[in-house]
C-alpha cells in the first residue's frame, strides 16, 4: 500500500521537528496520502461518523461529569439540576443521550456494512476482532450511562442486567455481590458505574488507535470485494475521502440534530423522569432500543443460564464471523444467496428489536424463538454451508474495470 | 432480484404481524385522547396565560396533596415560563411558609418564602404524605409530565417521531382529570380507590379532584375540568421542561446552519469527485 505521495518539510521548524518525532508525516501518510479505494459508497462514511460520536460523548460528557453528583441521595436531582439550572445543561444532556442512541445507530450500520462486503475475510480477521471488542466496550459503556441518571429504568436496568451474572453456576452470586459491591444494586454500585462510564471511553479511544492501525495495515475494503491492484483503483484520503465523510457527518448531524432539539425524549422512557425506588418495580422493565434484539434473545429462551449463555453468545459470535463463513468471495453483491439470507438475517434483528420491546407472551415469545434460531443457523449453519454449495458471480479483475463497466452500462 | 426481496417483505410481514397480533394491553388504560397544545412542533411555545391558569389550579388544588420539590419560585419570573414578574414572584412565594435553620438557638423556624426557595412540600415527609392519606404517596409533580406516557404502539410510534409528537405526559394528565367514571359492570373497585378509565388498572387512589367552577378565572376563559386539564397539564409540562422555548428556538438556528453546511459539503464534493468520475 504505497502512497500517491510522500511528506515533504516544507519549513525549517518542521523540518527539525520531523527528524526528531516524525508526526506531521503520519497524519500525512494517515489522513492525507492515504490511498482509499475510489468506488467506496456511504456505507464507508459510519468509520468517521463513529470517530465523530466518540468525540461529542466525550466532550459533552466531561463537562456533564462536572456538573453530576454519583450518590443515589443526590444522582436524580443533580441531572435535573444540569437540566433546570445549568447554563445550556439541557442540551449537554440531551446531546449526550441522544448521542448513545446515534452513536449505535451509527455502529449497527458500520457493522452491517462490514458483513454485507465481507470486509471481516481474510486478511482483515484483527480488524474486526478489534471492531467486535469495541462493540462490547459500547455495550458496557452505554448500559453504565443508563444508570447515572438513578431513574426507575435506570435502577431496574442495572437489577436485571448485573443479575444476569447469577446464572453462573456455583459462584454466580458471589459475582452478582462483587459487581453491586453489596447486596443490592446501591451506593457502591452507582460509584463503580460512574467510575467505569468514565474509564471505558477512553479505553475505547485506544482500541480505535488500535482498529484504525490494523486498518490501515491491511486497507480498506470496498463493494467489490477485490483487492486494490494499482494506483488507478485509489484515491488520496484528503480531499476525496475527508470531504465525503464530511458531506454524510453533516446529513446525520441534522438527523441528530431533529431528535435533540424536537423530540429530546423520544428514544428515552418516561419512566426514568421516575426516581429510583428499590421498593417499587415499573410494569415493563425494558432496556434502550440498541440493546432490544439482544433482551428478545434473552427472553426467547425459558431457561436462565442458557438464556444468558444465548445473549453472550449472540455478541461474542461475530468474533468468529471471518471463520464461521466459508466463501472465499468478500462483496454479497457476488453472493446471491448469501445476499438473500443476510437481508433476512437484518430483517430477523430487527423483528426481535421489536419484540424486545413488548411483553413476552403467547405469540411475541413463538415469535421470538423463531427469529432467535434463525439468528444463530445464519451463523452456525447457514454461513458454514454456504461458502461450499454457493455458485458466486464472477468477480471484475480490478476496481477500476468494475467502475469503468458500472460507468457505460 | 424480485425473489429475494418478497422474500424480505414476507419476513418481515411475518415477524411484525406475528408481533401485532397479540393484545397485551389488557389491563392498561384507555388511550388518552390527543389534545391540541400550544408547545405542540418546531415553532411550539408556552402560553404564558396559560400556564399562569395552570398555575393557579396546582396552587389551589393540586398543591393540597402533590409535592413540586425542583420547581423554584424564581422559575416563576425565568424567560418562557408563565411571564410573572421577579417582584410577583417574590410575593407569591412570601405567601408560603418555608422550614429554614438550625438559627443560633439551634432550632428550625418558619419563615415566609424567597424567590430562591423550592416549593415548599405539603407534608414534611413522605411517610407523613402516606399517613395522612391512606396509605398513598401522591407523586411529586416537578417532572410528571414527562414521567408519564402512553405506549401507542406500531406503527404510531414512528408517525409520532415525524410529527415530532412529545406530548403524551399532557395528554395523560388531562384525560386523568377528566377520566372519572363509573366503572364498567363486574369490576370490582379496590377499598379506597376510584375508578378511572385512563388509569393503568382502572382503580386509581386520588379522588375526582376538580369539578366545573371549582377555580375561578379572571380572564373569561371556561371554568370546565376540560379545560381546567389542559392548563394544569401545559403548566405541569413547563414545570418538567422549562427549558422548551430555549431548546426549540436555538434548534432552528442549528438547524438552518446545519442544512447550509451540508449543502455546502455536498457541493465541495461533487466537485472535488468530478474529475475521478469523469476521467478516461
Amino acid at each position: 500500500m504505497s502512497g500517491h505521495s510522500t511528506y515533504q518539510p516544507q519549513s525549517p521548524f518542521m523540518l527539525w521537528l520531523e527528524r526528531r518525532l516524525p508526526i506531521a508525516s503520519l497524519v500525512y501518510s494517515s489522513f492525507i496520502a492515504y490511498p482509499t479505494p475510489r468506488n467506496l459508497n456511504y456505507w464507508w462514511t459510519f468509520g468517521g461518523i463513529l470517530t465523530f460520536m466518540l468525540g461529542v460523548q466525550i466532550i459533552t460528557g466531561i463537562v456533564l461529569a462536572m456538573h453530576y453528583t454519583p450518590h443515589v441521595d443526590y444522582a436524580f436531582n443533580s441531572v435535573e439540576g444540569i437540566m433546570r439550572d445549568v447554563n445550556y445543561g439541557w442540551l449537554l444532556r440531551y446531546v449526550h443521550a441522544n448521542g448513545a442512541a446515534f452513536f449505535f445507530l451509527a455502529v449497527y450500520a458500520h457493522i452491517a456494512r462490514g458483513m454485507y462486503y465481507g470486509s471481516y475475510k481474510e486478511p482483515r480477521e484483527v480488524l474486526w476482532i478489534l471492531g467486535v471488542i469495541l462493540f462490547l466496550l459500547m455495550v458496557a459503556t452505554g448500559f453504565m450511562g443508563y444508570v447515572l441518571p438513578w431513574g426507575q429504568m435506570s435502577f431496574w436496568a442495572a437489577t436485571v442486567i448485573t443479575n444476569l451474572f447469577s446464572a453462573i453456576p456455583g459462584v454466580g452470586h458471589a459475582i452478582v455481590t462483587w459487581l453491586w459491591g453489596g447486596y443490592a444494586v446501591g451506593n457502591p454500585t452507582l460509584n463503580r458505574f460512574y467510575s467505569l462510564h468514565y474509564l471505558l471511553p477512553f479505553v475505547i479511544a485506544g482500541v480505535v488507535v488500535l482498529h484504525i492501525w490494523a486498518l490501515h495495515m491491511v486497507g480498506q475494503n470496498n463493494p467489490t470485494g477485490v483487492d486494490t491492484k494499482s494506483e488507478k483503483d485509489t484515491v488520496a484520503f484528503t480531499p476525496y475521502a475527508t470531504v465525503k465523510d464530511g458531506f454524510f457527518i453533516g446529513m446525520f448531524c441534522i438527523v441528530y440534530a431533529f431528535f435533540v432539539f424536537y423530540i429530546p425524549n423520544y428514544l428515552g422512557h418516561s419512566d426514568n423522569y421516575i426516581p429510583a425506588n428499590p421498593g417499587q418495580t415499573p410494569t415493563h422493565i425494558v432496556p434502550e432500543w440498541y440493546y432490544l434484539p439482544f433482551y428478545a434473545i434473552l427472553r426467547a429462551i425459558p431457561n436462565k443460564l442458557l438464556g444468558v449463555t444465548a445473549l453472550a453468545t449472540s455478541i461474542i459470535v461475530l468474533a468468529f464471523l471471518p471463520w464461521l463463513d466459508t466463501s472465499r468471495v468478500r462483496s454479497a453483491n457476488y453472493r446471491p444467496l448469501y445476499r438473500q439470507f443476510l437481508l433476512i438475517f437484518f430483517a430477523s434483528v430487527i423483528g426481535l428489536g421489536y419484540l424486545g420491546s413488548q411483553e413476552p407472551v403467547g405469540g411475541y415469545v413463538i415469535a421470538a424463538r423463531f427469529l432467535t434460531t434463525y439468528y444463530f443457523a445464519f451463523f452456525f449453519i447457514i454461513l458454514p454451508l454456504l461458502g461450499l454449495f454457493e455458485t458466486t458471480k464472477p468477480l471484475p479483475n480490478s476496481i477500476s474495470e468494475s467502475v469503468l463497466s458500472e460507468a457505460q452500462s | 432480484m424480485n425473489f429475494h426481496r418478497s422474500l424480505i417483505v414476507i419476513a418481515a410481514t411475518l415477524a411484525v404481524s406475528l408481533a401485532t397480533m397479540v393484545p397485551v394491553r389488557a389491563q392498561e388504560g384507555d388511550a388518552p385522547p390527543r389534545q391540541h397544545w400550544s408547545f405542540w412542533g418546531p415553532f411550539g411555545t408556552y402560553d404564558p396565560a396559560q400556564l399562569q391558569r395552570g398555575f393557579k389550579i396546582y396552587r389551589e388544588v393540586c398543591s393540597t396533596c402533590h409535592s413540586i420539590k425542583l420547581l423554584s419560585f424564581r422559575n416563576l419570573s425565568d424567560p418562557g415560563g408563565p411571564g410573572f414578574t421577579e417582584a410577583q414572584a417574590a410575593t407569591i412565594a412570601a405567601t408560603f411558609q418555608v422550614t429554614d435553620g438550625p438559627n443560633d438557638q439551634g432550632q428550625m423556624f418558619q419563615r415566609p418564602g424567597k424567590i430562591s426557595d423550592t416549593f415548599p412540600p405539603p407534608y414534611p415527609n413522605d411517610q407523613a404524605a402516606r399517613a395522612a392519606l391512606g396509605g398513598k404517596l401522591p407523586p411529586d409533580m416537578s417532572d410528571l409530565a414527562k414521567a408519564r406516557s402512553y405506549e401507542w404502539g406500531f406503527p404510531q410510534f414512528i408517525f409520532d417521531a415525524f410529527i415530532m409528537y412529545q406530548e403524551d405526559g399532557p395528554d395523560y394528565i388531562h384525560a386523568i382529570l377528566n377520566g372519572y367514571t363509573d366503572p364498567p359492570a363486574g369490576f370490582v373497585l379496590p377499598p379506597g380507590g376510584q375508578y378511572n378509565k385512563y388509569f393503568p388498572g382502572g382503580a386509581i387512589g386520588m379522588p375526582k379532584p376538580l369539578v366545573d367552577g371549582q377555580v375561578e378565572y379572571t380572564d373569561g376563559t371556561p371554568t370546565t375540568v376540560d379545560q381546567y386539564g389542559r392548563d394544569v397539564a401545559a403548566f405541569l409540562m413547563w414545570a418538567a421542561e422549562p427549558k422548551l422555548d430555549q431548546r426549540k428556538q436555538l434548534g432552528f438556528q442549528v438547524m438552518i446552519f446545519l442544512i447550509v453546511f451540508t449543502g455546502l459539503l455536498y457541493f465541495t464534493k461533487k466537485k472535488v469527485w468530478h474529475s475521478v468520475l469523469h476521467e478516461s
